[in-house]
């Protein structure tokens, strides 16, 4: 304690302080209710079966053995849920025209992708329901298989849905010049010096959260309870009774604590409809929890577009245009927000530069793999990936460093705020401390000398610095920005605060966390507040029948969106306590003073009251005034009017082998502006746990698909997230510029690492070996492609696509490319005939 | 997942294992470890009738010396051949690999024997044994047989360990005094498979090479030695020219797979620089 808070006796404040998150004990050591841990008298379990196939025409399906089999209770096929299983609802029409082919929850005569449901066994038992899997025997009758997105928007290219016209779901354009916030962009191309182009990919990936998605549901007369493994139980309530037909008021969802989501469970799944159809039906609860193969093969995947950009500058340096098609792979189907993700990214392209023209376009492209959706930035790391590249290609092409072309083009910091060439007003920030602070935790001008010394020596191991600057629309609200991008959901978030008799306190939010540390930082948020202890405050989320107003977490909306609504109820108790505490104190209001939760009055020392006694007396309710009602609780709800800005500088240095192709990081440094920061510790783990998911989409992830359309990547064998040991130590820093659009002053920091760091990584291995005539080299940077790209040129191409044969080859089966080899057994791992 | 249903037998000699295995159907499967048992059965790619788990046969667990020659118990875990003293001084090459083989976990219970039946191309520890010489020591209900570590690798996945067998020890021979080992593993991430690894022992007298034995991971579907290599290290100065021309070689005769990983080509041109590698530090250079 300062002798300043000796002086009053006031605690120190909670925010900024790196408290423990209070949540880890129990989720740490899984003493808690994880979704699959529920255990309801007489449930029944639920296994599905699955399409080996990734396009076909279901003939028949046969149940009989399964339905015989011992411990089944009954087989649901597509057939049987037609009438009412509806369409899984896609709520981000980007474009008015866009077609949406509809998305069974189950296939009832044909199959789009591998993994997709064909029929449903519930039986008594988990190993009951998972044995009778392989005894459904379906026919199918083979389609062509799409899976390249340049050849399926070719004119006669085979058809995914050949109900539609084209694999084309929509056409989505932004151009500055119409929209009136930049120029006219095919004038500043004709008219530019320099014009460097790339197509640059984002491969596919698997948000591969830790929990296993899990649904429980429990009938009870005409009621509905389920839990779900889900980021978003508000969204899930709406949009699943809008899809069943069962009431809203009489359909109660429930997050319990959620290990992970990362978009990924930012759904409407299938298998959530279905067990509420089939509970419905045989009026007994019911579970379906995922393998970890069904996890990887069926849930939604992530990123996936093909990036033609374009960019225009002048001789000295000057940026004059950017230009960028995007081919974004859909999948088979468009669920929730699948369409909006590569068009969110629309908005930031010109990252934090000063671009005077702008235009975008992307196709939203059906194939034959599961479809894509949400994943951490969602839009926003590919917009990065493509600026911050380009950038680099564009210093390469002018002969200049390139951190001075990003000086040169970059919002200074007295230009704030700033209305960019896509529209966006940026809040606030300093692109110039933030790089310098970094340039300094990295040491750059020592490995620079050093990476010339390798150079000169001809080192085999090369050494390169990649930079990311940074910035990142976060605090997905403004509801009427929203609307205006057709979402089909506003981005306010609500709150509620409970005085408890005993002085203690509620805090219910609408933003339900999956591993965020939400009950801590609300926590010290209110305890600041109310002036109540850390302790006293308990977070209540993630049920609709007590939080019954939100609209969830993601896109970095949590602290800035929700944080602010409960600071605004906060705010709305005390006024109500004045009043209470003025009447008790035989106060005028306007003479209290509420500091340290305690109410005095001003020239009368001695007298006060403190809020958590003002919480009795009011529960008491003996001795109110007139006029108002007896309860201090508050509710919230806060819309931002505009997003908020987060920024950063990311620098990696990286070591290649170039006899060998291994890329190692070095050193990683980046400094953060991501506003107020309520607790260090949560957002340095958020930096870091970004971190590793950004590195690994440059290094290690990637769904790969083989030419018949299965997930060769099918196992944590093949689909390589790394581990701690495979990372480096992150130097961290940040800087602070409040946001100024909300009370609270943060930006988000939730996705920033994950943004920033995919192009830093990449950079970092071109910067390595650029003198030896690599430009290019496609993500995930494996050693392979790496060295391909030195030795032989190109981006190091594409990768063999059989699984490697560790397990004996346990991937989905036809994925053995490599030469003939015998499996360990011909069983299906999915079921049915294959 | 769930494995299909299956019995189960635990045994506590070889004898009973070996009874177990013959009166437990069509399809037996032998349990060690059961860290690639396990996965293999959870994903259903096997479904064993009849499991027969060794974890009680302790006769099959511990390291010995018999005369000139290390034995290793087929059921002697990972964990216990990194601690153990004896595998330290002899072969230091089978500790050296076993450190890269998963991570700890996996270690605790993954086993020596396990490891060697199973026959992953991609697993580290056949190409060791097959580059120290190690002679395989296979029981069935007709007594004993040994085989020499060229004939054990049969094919992917596939060893000469017979249907109604087990595999009861492995015995290798000591090395020490001149011999100088490495293992060069090539992977993506801390705790995978090797794409393509390089197993050398290397004898130095005066100055020269005087023997070279070169066993490689996951060229092909069962480990193979670099025999060109060998030959072209056999009497060699150990200069680093020397190394690096024999170790050109490495890909002679091989045929690797070609997955997401590394293509085959690729995988040959690692083959030639980790056997350089590995022989380099194995002559200490
Ligand atoms: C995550 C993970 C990572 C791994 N990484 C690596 C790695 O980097 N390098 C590597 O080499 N390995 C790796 N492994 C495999 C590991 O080495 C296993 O321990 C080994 O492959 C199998 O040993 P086990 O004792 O677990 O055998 P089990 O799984 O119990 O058995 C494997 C097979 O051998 C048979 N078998 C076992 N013992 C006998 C016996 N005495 N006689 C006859 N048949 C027998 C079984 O029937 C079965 O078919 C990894 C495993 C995991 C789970």
């Amino acid at each position: 304690m300062t002798a300043v808070e000796d002086r009053t006796g006031a605690p120190s404040p909670e925010i900024g302080k790196a408290r423990k998150r209070k949540e880890d004990a129990r989720l740490i050591t899984g003493r808690t209710t994880w979704t699959d841990n529920m255990v309801l008298p007489g449930m029944l379990h639920l296994a599905v079966v699955r399409s080996p196939v990734a396009h076909a025409r279901i003939t028949n399906v046969d149940v009989t053995a399964a339905a015989d089999a011992p411990g089944v209770v009954a087989v649901f096929t597509g057939a049987d849920l037609a009438e009412e299983q509806g369409s899984l609802p896609c709520a981000w029409p980007v474009t008015p025209d866009m077609v949406n082919p509809g998305h069974p929850s189950i296939a009832v005569d044909r199959v789009n992708h591998v993994g997709e449901a064909v029929a449903v066994i519930v039986a008594r038992s988990k190993a009951a329901a998972q044995d009778a899997v392989e005894l459904v025997d379906v026919d199918y009758d083979g389609l062509p298989v799409v899976l390249d997105m340049e050849e399926a928007v070719e004119g006669g290219a085979d058809l995914v849905h050949d109900h539609l016209e084209s694999n084309t779901s929509y056409h989505f354009v932004f151009d500055a010049g119409e929209m009136g916030t930049g120029s006219d962009t095919e004038q500043a191309f004709a008219d530019a010096d320099v014009v460097v182009s790339r197509r640059l990919i984002q491969q596919r990936l698997i948000p591969a959260f830790m929990e296993p998605r899990s649904v429980v549901v429990q009938p009870q007369g005409d009621n509905y309870t389920m839990w779900s493994a889900t980021q978003i139980p508000h969204i899930l309530r709406v949009m699943a009774a809008m899809v069943t037909g069962i009431p809203e008021h009489k359909l109660r969802v429930v997050a319990p604590d959620v290990g992970g989501g990362f978009g990924g469970k930012l759904q409407v799944n299938p298998e959530e409809i279905l067990c509420l159809l089939i509970a419905r039906r045989l009026g007994k609860p019911v579970k379906w929890t995922e393998t970890r193969s069904e996890s990887l093969m069926t849930a939604h995947h992530g990123r996936d577009q093909i990036q033609y950009v374009d960019i225009a500058a002048d001789r000295e340096g000057n940026v004059k245009g950017l230009r960028v098609r995007l081919l974004a792979d859909m999948g088979a189907y468009l669920r929730l927000i699948t369409p909006g993700v590569p068009a969110l990214g629309a908005f930031m392209y010109p990252g934090i530069y000063k671009f005077p023209a702008y235009r975008f376009e992307c196709d939203g492209v059906f194939t034959n793999k599961v479809p894509t959706d949400a994943y951490r930035g969602a839009g926003r790391p590919e917009a990065t990936f493509a600026i911050e590249r380009i950038m680099d290609e564009l210093a390469v092409e002018l002969g200049m460093d390139p951190m001075e072309l990003r000086r040169k083009n970059w919002i200074n910091a007295d230009e704030f705020p700033f209305t960019t060439v896509a529209g966006l007003a940026y809040d606030s920030g300093d692109y110039e401390t933030a790089t310098q602070q970094a340039l300094e935790l990295l040491g750059y001008d020592e490995l620079r000398a050093e990476q010339q010394r390798r150079r000169e020596s001809g080192d085999r191991v090369q050494l390169g610095i990649g930079i990311s600057t940074f910035t990142e629309m976060c605090g997905l609200a403004p509801s009427r920005v929203l609307g205006s991008l057709s979402f089909g959901a506003g981005g306010w978030e609500h709150a509620a605060i409970r005085m408890l008799p005993t002085g203690k306190v509620e805090v219910v939010t609408g933003s339900t966390p999956h591993g965020q540390g939400h009950e801590t930082a609300w926590s010290q948020l209110v305890a600041d507040s109310l002036g109540v202890p850390f302790e006293d405050i308990e977070v209540l989320h993630g049920d609709t029948a007590i939080s019954s107003r939100g609209l969830d977490t993601y896109g970095s909306r949590s602290l800035v969106v929700g944080g602010s609504a409960v600071v605004k109820a906060a705010d709305k108790v005390i006024a109500k306590a004045r009043k209470i505490a003025a009447h008790l104190l035989e106060a005028s209001e306007d003479d209290l003073e509420f500091s340290g939760g305690r109410f005095s009055v001003r020239g009368t020392p001695g007298a006060g009251l403190g809020i958590q006694e003002i919480a009795l007396a009011i529960f008491a309710a003996h001795d109110y005034p007139e006029g108002v009602e007896p309860s201090i609780d508050a509710e919230a709800t806060f819309d931002p009017e505009n997003f908020s800005f987060p920024h950063g500088t990311h620098l990696c240095a990286m070591e290649v082998d170039t006899e060998t192709g291994f890329v190692k990081i070095r050193k990683y440094a980046c400094v953060d502006d991501v506003g107020t920061i309520v607790n260090p510790l949560i957002v340095e783990g958020q930096v870091h746990g970004g971190l590793a998911q950004g590195i690994a989409q440059a290094l290690y992830e990637e769904a790969v698909y083989d030419a018949d359309g299965n997930l060769t990547t099918g196992t944590f064998v093949d689909y390589l997230v790394p581990s701690a040991a495979d990372l480096p130590h992150f130097d961290t820093g940040n800087t602070v510029h409040t946001a100024p659009g909300n009370p609270i002053g943060a930006k988000g920091v939730g996705e920033a690492g994950c943004i920033a760091s995919t192009p830093a990584v990449v950079n970092a291995a071109l910067d390595a070996v650029r003198h030896l005539g690599v430009t290019d080299i496609r993500m995930p940077l494996t050693p392979e492609r790496v060295w391909r790209a030195i030795h032989a040129g190109g981006d190091g191409g594409d990768r063999a696509t059989a699984g490697s044969n560790a397990y004996g080859g346990a991937q989905t089966e036809t994925t053995a490319g490599g030469g003939a080899r015998s499996s360990v057994s011909n069983a299906s791992s999915l079921g049915g005939d294959r | 997942m769930i494995p299909a249903p299956f019995e189960y037998a635990r045994p506590t000699t070889v004898d009973e294992a070996l009874q177990a295995i013959a009166a437990g159907g069509e399809d037996v499967k032998v349990l060690a470890g059961g860290q690639s048992l396990i996965p293999v059965m959870r994903l259903r790619l096997a479904a064993p009738e009849t499991v027969v788990d060794l974890g009680r046969v302790t006769e099959l667990r511990g390291v010995r010396e018999d005369g000139d020659a290390l034995v290793i118990g087929a059921m002697t875990t990972h964990s216990d051949v990194l601690a153990d003293p004896l595998i330290g001084r002899y072969a230091p090459l089978i500790a050296e690999a076993t450190a890269t083989v998963a991570d700890r976990q996996v270690r605790h219970r993954g086993t020596f024997g396990g490891a060697l039946v199973h026959a992953d191309p991609a697993g580290d520890l056949p190409a060791v044994a097959l580059a120290l010489d190690a002679e395989f020591v296979i029981a069935g209900t007709g007594g004993r047989r040994t085989v020499p570590a060229r004939e054990f690798s049969v094919d992917y996945l596939t060893t000469a360990v017979g249907e109604e067998e087990l595999l009861v020890e492995v015995r290798v021979p000591k090395l020490d005094g001149q011999w100088g080992m490495r293992y060069e593993k090539f992977n993506r991430v801390a705790q995978a498979w090797s794409i393509v690894a390089v197993a050398a022992a290397v004898r130095r007298e005066n100055g020269h090479i005087a023997e070279a034995r070169i066993g490689l991971t996951n060229m092909g579907p069962t480990p193979l030695r670099a025999g060109a290599v060998e030959a072209a290290l056999a009497g060699a100065e150990a200069t680093p020219e020397a190394i690096a021309a024999a170790a050109a070689h490495a890909a002679e005769g091989t045929e690797p797979s070609s997955d997401l990983n590394a293509q085959a080509d690729y995988r040959q041109h690692l083959a030639t620089v980790l056997t350089r590698r590995a022989v380099t530090a194995a002559a200490g250079l």
